[in-house]
């Protein structure tokens, strides 16, 4: 028997990195929100690797920090260990990846939920959406509670009908031994939704006793640590940190992986599920790749609680006995003793083109989704979506505009836009090489794109906003005087030159010249910068990428105005594509499919050429007029 | 609204009086000052009234390209509501064109088919009742340009360009990849690499790029077809029209196709002239070639000279090609009317409308008509330059200068020492400016070539 628990505004099912912070998200904006998990303990879990960030995912954290969401201050105060990554690249691609200390991440996300207002947490599994007239009413829980509300946001993550597997054995749970959701996936096919089975998986963790360090190359964090967040204290990051340590895979490894491939269940056929390319498994990077001799393996702590090693690089789901000669065959691993078998997971979620961009089902008004429910694979990746999916559920139930970001805006729009747009066949991951406008998307300024959304949305308060104002008007104003400073070639200036081998100057020459010569930058020229104002660094990083690389991102800028120009023409909900005359068949059956809500975002559907959308222009605009 | 300004020539591409090259969009007028010079050398177009014409020059820096009249239209009351300059070209073919790539150079892009029409009816110039016609008019020239795009590569070109694409796709994913993973891959000493591919890689598109200014990619000129069933007479025509006696001895096996492909010019009026005898040389041949190839020949033709030997009667080999002509701009021609005839010009004239001259090559009697037919034809219009495949070339040469153009700004960075992720998106600009050729588009290249040629990932 059924009955009626209490409502609230949303219900968001799962409290993983995406649950999390779209819980916060409504939560923070008033919205009333009950969080469902299906174990308190298991609050922003991370289940397979212990970091936080890399490459491009760091962008996203910071993107997340800037909109007003929890990841980036969570790990700051979290963290073991960080580094900014590809640093002698250019500033487009610096990305920070932090350790994490998993217990600590857990427990302060799980304080920071339960100390929100307006936030109820309950550990209960969800196994029906109720709705009525295409529209969610409510949820029902396995006890039969029913909890009525105005909308769902579906964050369940890989533990929808999650099956563990290594070998020969299969346990039907979800990561770690957890409980999985057996029962959601029925109700979700009843009301319609297109389901995908995806998979990924995990190497194993060794206890750190039994690894021989000595044997492997010590890496340590960076000296001067950066932290996530643009509301840290640069002071509070300056930690003790762990080192992580490098060894390899070599033939003998490879070998017993050889001779052992048909008793893996990706080979057998026991598993029907589409895994990352990104995440492989050692197994497929040596049947793929069997020219390489040896693969990395990198020994990451899981935290300070434990003595648990993490693996990365030798993920693999074959079977106990062989895993763990495998694992010894590595050197330094000669002893290990395996806390916890590496395995392969699978589990339901959804192909996200059934997605608005604002994360709401086209067919079911009210019920949104976020994370790896959507296709997607990482932490980074979920958190991002959960925040938008929150933000979303909130504008609508307030009756204000929804929170779009575009591809040149931010890597979460590129996220969401390649969910939503491209058919995925594969849990998708960030890379930075998926943002055509990288150069415009730096982690270094993701605060200076997003924080006045963060702040029109409600995220973020007054006195962060007018922080950032500041900023903004010291970097235009900085930038403005280097450029008309003239440099005359004096003496000094010539010696200075000299010194920095740079070419000495023929005639007056600006600052902002100087500065784009390769070879020079905005600290190494202050002996001659007479004029300048002691700033902050993070003002002085922005001017000086702005000057370096002001001809590549003036020419960015350049095709943004263009791409702007065809998101901006929205395309009306309701649209008939049948009624539009001389579409070619394959894009009508696809602009029907994906149901784009601008020109600009169906241009980029496959299958839709650039004759259907001038088609589709001139059946808009004549519906507009008529 | 899109304004970029655009580009074309909107009179056919015919040696008929006088060619007009339309320009559309905000720069049409900035662009016009910099190509025109009046007589005295004083006048700015920009400063001009709306809707006047001027005679003048368009100058490529101190070189006169052509004496034109120009018509300058403001906005809004021009056909697209945007600026618009026709530039009135008296110099033929050939200067026209060169007063287009000038145009182009100068920052107007070739206009993609339809769009001044679709311009038109966006800016609201348009009736709304046309507009499902200018639907069908986009998609039905966009299929066109797309055909016309991939038929006028030859397989070797299309195989240059796809290895071209590979390459250049190979290095992004490389850098791409050891950026994503930096922690695996090294980019130590890749700029070198990079430089070194790049220099193979420009030497090849500018070869492209030569070989389609001497017209090696794609003849100019008035595709011309000779048919006829074998020994009709058409080699020995073709001979003639040549002026001289080459040897094209259409027995001789292994004769390539090149060979029966002859340039012929006629008071200006460039034929490039195909005799299909190398086709239809043997009924065997004709059985295994086909006459879909024939067809096919035919069918890209602006003219056909249809042989017909009046001294055998029409058989189906003659009917088969009346089939084929029934919509194509022909001449017939009715040869050895030296012999005796049986066939008569009057079972001609039921069989077709099309002019009928009788000619006899081997008493060289009639041929000066052939010739003042085909001027006839051409300069009343009625047969002109296939627009299209003129247009599509140029658009393909526009690619490869673009493709070019990007690789250098690649080198460039690499000498001002930017970091590598820099390079990838110049090479990321050569990759797609090759893919428009070949009517590709990049979806997931890049990713899906990451994953393949580089072991990454966690």
């Amino acid at each position: 028997m059924s009955y009626i628990y209490d409502s609230y505004d949303v219900i968001v099912v799962g409290a993983g990195h995406a649950g999390c912070e779209a819980a916060l998200a409504c939560a923070r904006l008033s919205i009333k929100t009950m969080l469902f998990t299906l174990s308190m303990d298991s609050i922003a879990l991370m289940p397979c690797n212990p970091n936080i960030g890399g490459t491009s995912k760091g962008h996203l954290v910071r993107e997340i920090d800037a909109l007003g969401g929890e990841m980036g201050k969570n790990i700051d105060k979290t963290f073991i260990q960080s580094k900014m990554l590809n640093l002698s690249k250019g500033p487009a691609v610096h990305s920070l990846r932090a350790q994490a200390d998993k217990q600590a991440y857990s427990s302060r996300m799980r304080k920071v939920l339960e100390n929100t207002e307006n936030l109820t947490l309950k550990q209960a599994e969800v196994v029906e959406i109720l709705t009525e007239d295409n529209k969610v009413t409510g949820v029902r829980t396995f006890s039969n509670g029913i909890y009525p509300c105005k909308a769902v946001i579906l964050c369940t993550g890989t533990y929808l009908n999650a099956r563990c597997i290594y070998g020969e054995t299969v346990n039907y749970t979800g990561p770690d031994g957890l409980m999985p959701a057996n029962h959601l996936t029925e109700s979700l096919k009843s009301l319609g939704l297109e389901m995908y089975r995806f998979k990924t998986g995990t190497p194993a963790r060794i206890d750190r006793r039994s690894i021989d360090f000595s044997k492997m190359i010590e890496q340590k964090g960076d000296e001067v640590v950066v932290p996530f967040s643009f509301t840290t204290d640069p002071k509070d990051v300056q930690i003790d940190q762990v080192s992580c340590w490098l060894t390899y895979t070599n033939e003998e490894t490879h070998k017993i992986i050889r001779e052992n491939i048909d008793r893996s269940p990706l080979y057998s056929g026991a598993i029907e599920g589409t895994g990352p390319r990104y995440c492989p498994s050692l197994e497929d990077k040596v049947v793929k790749f069997a020219d390489k001799d040896r693969h990395q393996v990198f020994i990451e702590p899981e935290g300070n609680y434990t003595n648990e090693m993490y693996i990365s690089g030798m993920s693999s789901s074959l079977p106990e006995d062989v895993q763990i000669r495998m694992y010894r065959s590595v050197v330094g691993l000669e002893n290990a003793n395996i806390v916890k078998n590496a395995y392969a997971i699978e589990y339901d979620c959804i192909n996200p083109i059934q997605l608005k961009p604002t994360l709401e089902f086209n067919n079911i008004e009210g019920l949104f989704s976020g994370g790896q429910f959507n296709g997607s694979s990482g932490y980074e990746e979920a958190a991002a979506q959960g925040l938008v999916a929150g933000i979303n559920v909130a504008m609508k139930l307030l009756g204000r505009e929804p929170l779009i970001i575009d591809r040149s805006e931010a890597y979460i729009g590129v996220l969401i836009d390649d969910l939503v747009t491209k058919i995925t066949h594969e849990p998708y991951r960030m890379m930075t090489s998926r943002a055509e406008y990288r150069l415009l998307l730096r982690q270094d300024n993701a605060d200076l794109r997003l924080t006045k959304k963060g702040y029109e949305v409600g995220l973020i308060d007054e006195e962060r906003y007018n922080k950032l104002i500041l900023k903004e008007e010291a970097i235009a104003k900085e930038t403005d005087r280097l450029n008309r400073t003239m440099i005359g070639a004096t003496k000094e200036v010539q010696e200075l030159m000299s010194k920095l081998s740079s070419t000495p100057l023929n005639t007056a020459t600006s600052l902002a010249e100087l500065i784009r010569r390769p070879e020079l930058n905005y600290e190494l020229l202050k002996p001659i910068d007479k004029k300048r104002v002691e700033l902050p660094q993070e003002v002085i990083e922005q001017v000086n990428i702005n000057i370096k690389y002001e001809g590549y991102i003036k020419r960015q800028l350049s095709q943004v105005e263009q791409f702007k120009k065809l998101e901006e023409k929205k395309i009306p909900e309701n649209i008939d594509y049948d009624q539009v005359p001389s579409l070619r068949i394959e894009a009508r059956q696809k602009l029907n499919m994906f149901r784009p809500v601008s020109i600009g975002q169906a241009s980029r559907i496959s299958g839709v050429s650039p004759s259907d959308i001038s088609v589709l222009m001139i059946y808009l605009s004549s519906h507009k007029i008529s | 609204m899109t304004s970029d300004t655009i580009a074309a020539i909107a009179t056919g591409m015919s040696n008929a009086g006088i060619s007009i090259i339309r320009i559309s969009g905000d720069d049409s007028l900035s662009l016009i000052d910099k190509l025109y010079r009046s007589k005295k050398g004083d006048k700015v177009l920009s400063k001009e009234d709306s809707h006047t014409i001027h005679y003048g020059y368009i100058v490529d820096g101190d070189e006169i390209i052509d004496e034109v009249m120009v018509a300058v239209m403001k906005a809004p009351r021009t056909y697209t509501r945007e600026n618009v300059v026709e530039i009135n070209c008296h110099g033929g073919i050939v200067v026209t064109r060169k007063v287009l790539e000038l145009v182009i150079k100068n920052g107007a892009r070739i206009a993609e088919p339809g769009e001044f029409t679709k311009r038109a009816f966006l800016n609201g110039r348009i009736d709304l009742s046309q507009a499902e016609a200018i639907s069908d008019l986009i998609q039905a020239k966009n299929e066109l340009a797309l055909k016309n795009s991939l038929n006028m590569l030859r397989g070797g070109e299309k195989a240059i360009i796809k290895k071209l694409r590979d390459n250049i796709l190979y290095d992004i994913a490389y850098i791409e990849a050891a950026l994503d993973d930096p922690e695996h891959m090294s980019l130590d000493g890749f700029d070198q690499t990079v430089i070194n591919n790049i220099n193979s890689e420009e030497e090849i598109i500018s070869k492209l790029i030569k070989e389609s200014r001497n017209g090696k990619i794609i003849k100019e000129g008035i595709k011309t077809v000779i048919v006829g069933k074998p020994n009709a007479g058409k080699s020995s025509l073709l001979n003639w029209l040549v002026g001289e006696e080459r040897a094209i001895v259409t027995d001789i096996a292994g004769t390539t196709r090149d060979t029966l492909e002859e340039t012929i010019n006629l008071n200006g009026i460039t034929l490039n002239v195909i005799d299909t005898a190398g086709i239809r040389k043997t009924h065997d041949i004709i059985e295994k070639i086909g006459v879909d190839k024939a067809l096919k020949i035919v069918t890209d033709a602006d003219l056909i000279i249809f042989v017909i030997d009046s001294s055998t009667d029409l058989d189906e080999n003659d009917e088969e090609i009346f089939t084929m002509i029934e919509d194509k701009k022909t001449i017939i021609l009715l040869n050895k009317s030296d012999l005796t005839k049986k066939i008569s010009l009057d079972e001609i004239k039921a069989k077709s409308n099309k002019p009928i001259i009788q000619i006899s090559v081997k008493d060289n009697s009639g041929l000066d008509m052939i010739e003042q037919q085909i001027k006839d034809m051409f300069f009343n219009g009625e047969i002109t330059l296939n627009e299209d495949i003129y247009i599509t070339s140029e658009r393909h040469k526009e690619e490869l200068e673009k493709a070019l153009q990007s690789l250098k700004l690649v080198k460039q960075s690499v000498i001002d020492g930017m970091p590598e992720d820099f390079y990838t998106i110049d090479l990321m600009n050569a990759y797609e400016a090759l893919g428009r050729i070949l009517g590709e588009n990049v979806e997931e290249d890049l990713v899906n070539m990451i994953f393949k040629e580089f072991c990454m990932g966690k």
